[in-house]
């Protein structure tokens, strides 16, 4: 295969050799190449079953299993709000709500417009400052309603401005 | 490294220790508070002040009540019950713990209400035995050096130099440590069966995935200690004469895991990991593998499947990882809190540990106290403390003051317990006796408001979310659960409905492949035994 000008292709090379090649790594290198792509489409997929000498259903096998692999790339802003035990007792289900009306949109779903994607986790682990919401690798905790709809309203007009 | 290097690093530390310390806590749930920027602004006052002769400022790991984040405690050398907690601090407050310091005879005297000052000697603290936890909050958790001077990897040197394999797996056995992941499977019997097995190669595996909503304990001890988790690994591969090791750790954890990895560089760099360590015929190498969100890798052979890189679908047992497990080969597979305890027992003894606890189950167990509860935080307790003691004197009790209702334990694999069995104390068996389980240790408090068919529901949604979908009693039956309890919660159900709820229950909790679908009916029942009113007012008589 020739090299690729793709900066991102490199280091995605770079990663697998130094796993060297090993079948085993494939979901460290499955992380690797959603970091650097945004997503795992069907491509990218191909090319580290082909790298990897496995065959394609078993990379597609793994990429659909996990939770936090995608196959389609997300929108330029992310809302992840946590649903696990603490946060569901301080009504994180209502901030999920908020979301869903505000942006139109259902669990799992990117705005029309590419800028907002939501989605929920089953507990981040920061249960002390429940409820938690992340936006954009950023925890945010103590969240209430009204905080989350003008998070959102913020992600919503920021393109039109 | 031989042992006097190891004691000379020891105290050359303590001897950069000031007279003041600061310490701020940098760990997962202080962090979004602004800790960080916090403990800077504190360490440029200081610099600024003249003072970082006789103050340090460090970051060390949680310190503990999480719902007053971001936690910072001032120490002593000289006096340590002169330790003040402060609370909920904020930037601007930095001028005040300074001033509060009086480090400055002209300046004039601080206010002391200017920053909000936690009580140390609350029962949330006083009832607290850390064993597992006595580094976390005191140590830089990103300084070898640190826990050197705390006598770590003391244990390892006196394994490898004083005790032969089968000395550390009695010392193990005779202490009575039982597995902390939730099942209580006896420590050392497991270690036993792996050093039995013979084989070309063997492996360590730490299970860091921590699946459970509600649990952080494994995530504070890798945040605030890792090191501690190292050595724990390095002597139970000693014990059963592996030399490979992997932390399988979930990805949703990125600074447990950042830590763990700058942990594993500075033992490697010191000939604490790699080959002959404390230059002995020993050689253990640990790597890390990340999860990818899947609650299902928490069960041992779902996990050893992914660290394999496959989907994480368990396996029927028999034959066991101890036996047969990653690769084929003898696997012993601890979680994060087990091996926290090792390096203290083998410093201090089987018979120490032993005499902490209750007959049954020994030591302490951490616990991550969440929900409708004043105290929300982390808290280790001997085993065998009661749950009233935990959640009224520790936790402080709800809120808004009305009366707990129940606590969830052992989280969607355990249940809930009423409010009028809570002076059960806390023990592997008498958890089990009432329905519900250990756990790995999240422990949530429910109140009066709490809808108790709907936590059924919430519980069964999840389990239906992970179910790995290889068998059908779990992948079909949490399915039909869940549209059953949804039914009842939207008030359209009717008596059939709930003798259907009980049979199948009892169907998917036989016949499910793993742990996941077997304790996926676990909080329907427990709530049907404990609040079956609730279910009743919602079921229709008349159709």
């Amino acid at each position: 295969m020739p090299p690729s000008d793709d900066r991102r292709l490199q280091i995605l090379d770079a990663t697998i050799k130094r796993y060297q090649y090993q079948q085993d790594a494939l979901i460290e290198i499955l992380h690797k190449a959603q970091d650097l792509f945004g997503a795992l489409e069907s491509d990218r997929l191909l090319y580290i079953a082909r790298s990897l000498k496995l065959p394609p259903s078993r990379v597609y096998g793994v990429a659909t299993f996990y939770h936090l692999f995608f196959l389609t790339p997300k929108g330029r802003h992310q809302c992840i709000v946590c649903t696990g035990t603490a946060c569901y007792a301080k009504d994180a289900a209502a901030l999920v709500s908020v979301v869903k009306q505000s942006a139109q949109i259902q669990v799992g779903q990117t705005t029309s417009d590419n800028q907002l994607s939501l989605s929920t986790a089953r507990c981040l682990g920061v249960c002390g400052i429940a409820p938690v919401v992340v936006f954009d690798d950023v925890v945010c905790g103590g969240q209430t309603p009204a905080s989350v709809r003008d998070r959102v309203q913020e992600y919503l007009t920021l393109q039109r401005q | 490294m031989d042992l006097s290097e190891l004691l000379d690093i020891a105290t050359q530390e303590r001897r950069t220790q000031k007279p003041i310390q600061i310490r701020c806590c940098l760990a997962a749930g202080c962090l979004p508070c602004h800790s960080l920027a916090i403990k800077e602004r504190l360490e440029t006052a200081i610099a600024t002040a003249g003072l970082a002769d006789r103050v340090q400022v460090c970051g060390v790991g949680c310190l503990r009540l999480c719902s007053q984040a971001p936690l910072i405690r001032v120490d002593r050398a000289d006096s340590p019950a002169a330790s003040i907690l402060y609370e909920q601090v904020t930037l601007d407050q930095v001028p005040a713990i300074i001033a509060a310091l009086e480090l400055d005879p002209a300046a004039p005297i601080p206010d002391p209400g200017a920053v909000q000052r936690g009580d140390l000697t609350h029962p949330f603290f006083a009832h607290q035995r850390a064993i597992v936890l006595e580094n976390t909050g005191e140590i830089d958790p990103e300084r070898i050096e640190s826990y050197i001077a705390a006598a770590g990897y003391r244990s390892l040197h006196q394994a490898l130099h004083e005790m032969s394999p089968t000395d550390v797996v009695n010392t193990i056995t005779r202490s009575g440590l039982r597995g902390r992941g939730g099942a209580g499977y006896p420590t050392g019997l497991k270690w036993a069966t792996v050093a039995k097995a013979t084989a070309d190669r063997k492996f360590v595996v730490c299970n860091a995935d921590e699946g459970d909503p509600g649990a952080f304990m494994d995530r504070s001890v890798m945040e605030s200690d890792p090191h501690r988790v190292l050595e724990g690994m390095a002597i139970a591969a000693y014990a059963v004469r592996a030399n490979q090791g992997y932390i399988y750790v979930r990805a949703e954890y990125a600074l447990a895991i950042h830590r763990l990895q700058i942990a594993i560089r500075q033992a490697q760099r010191l000939g604490l990991l790699g080959s002959q360590i404390f230059d002995s015929p020993f050689d253990f190498r640990i790597d890390l593998r990340i999860g990818a969100g899947a609650y299902v890798c928490g069960e041992e052979t779902a996990l050893l499947a992914s660290i394999e890189g496959k989907r994480g679908v368990p396996s029927p047992r028999p034959p066991y990882p101890a036996e047969r497990g990653l690769w084929g080969m003898p696997t012993l597979i601890n979680n994060v809190e087990t091996l926290a305890n090792i390096s203290p027992i083998i410093r201090r003894g089987a018979d120490w540990f032993a005499s902490m606890g209750t007959e049954k189950s020994k030591g302490t167990k951490v616990f991550a106290l969440a929900g409708k509860i004043r105290h929300t935080g982390l808290i280790e307790v001997p085993m065998g403390t009661t749950l009233r003691q935990i959640v009224e004197a520790m936790g402080g009790g709800t809120p808004d003051g009305t009366s707990a209702k129940a606590v969830q334990t052992g989280g969607p694999s355990g249940g809930c317990i009423p409010a009028s069995a809570f002076d059960t104390p806390v023990d592997y068996e008498s958890l089990t006796r009432l329905g519900s389980m250990m756990g790995s240790g999240g422990m949530i408090v429910l109140d009066q408001t709490t809808n108790m068919v709907d936590v059924a529901r919430y519980f069964m949604e999840f389990c239906q979310e992970e179910s790995c979908g290889k068998c059908i009693p779990c992948r079909v039956g949490t399915v039909q659960l869940h549209q059953l309890l949804t039914k009842i919660c939207e008030g359209n159900a009717v008596a059939a409905d709930l003798e259907l709820l009980e049979t199948l229950c009892d169907m998917v909790k036989h016949t499910s492949l793993c742990g996941l679908g077997q304790a996926a009916p676990n909080p329907v029942l427990s709530t049907l035994n404990y609040f079956r009113d609730e279910y009743l007012q919602l079921i229709n008589p008349d159709r």
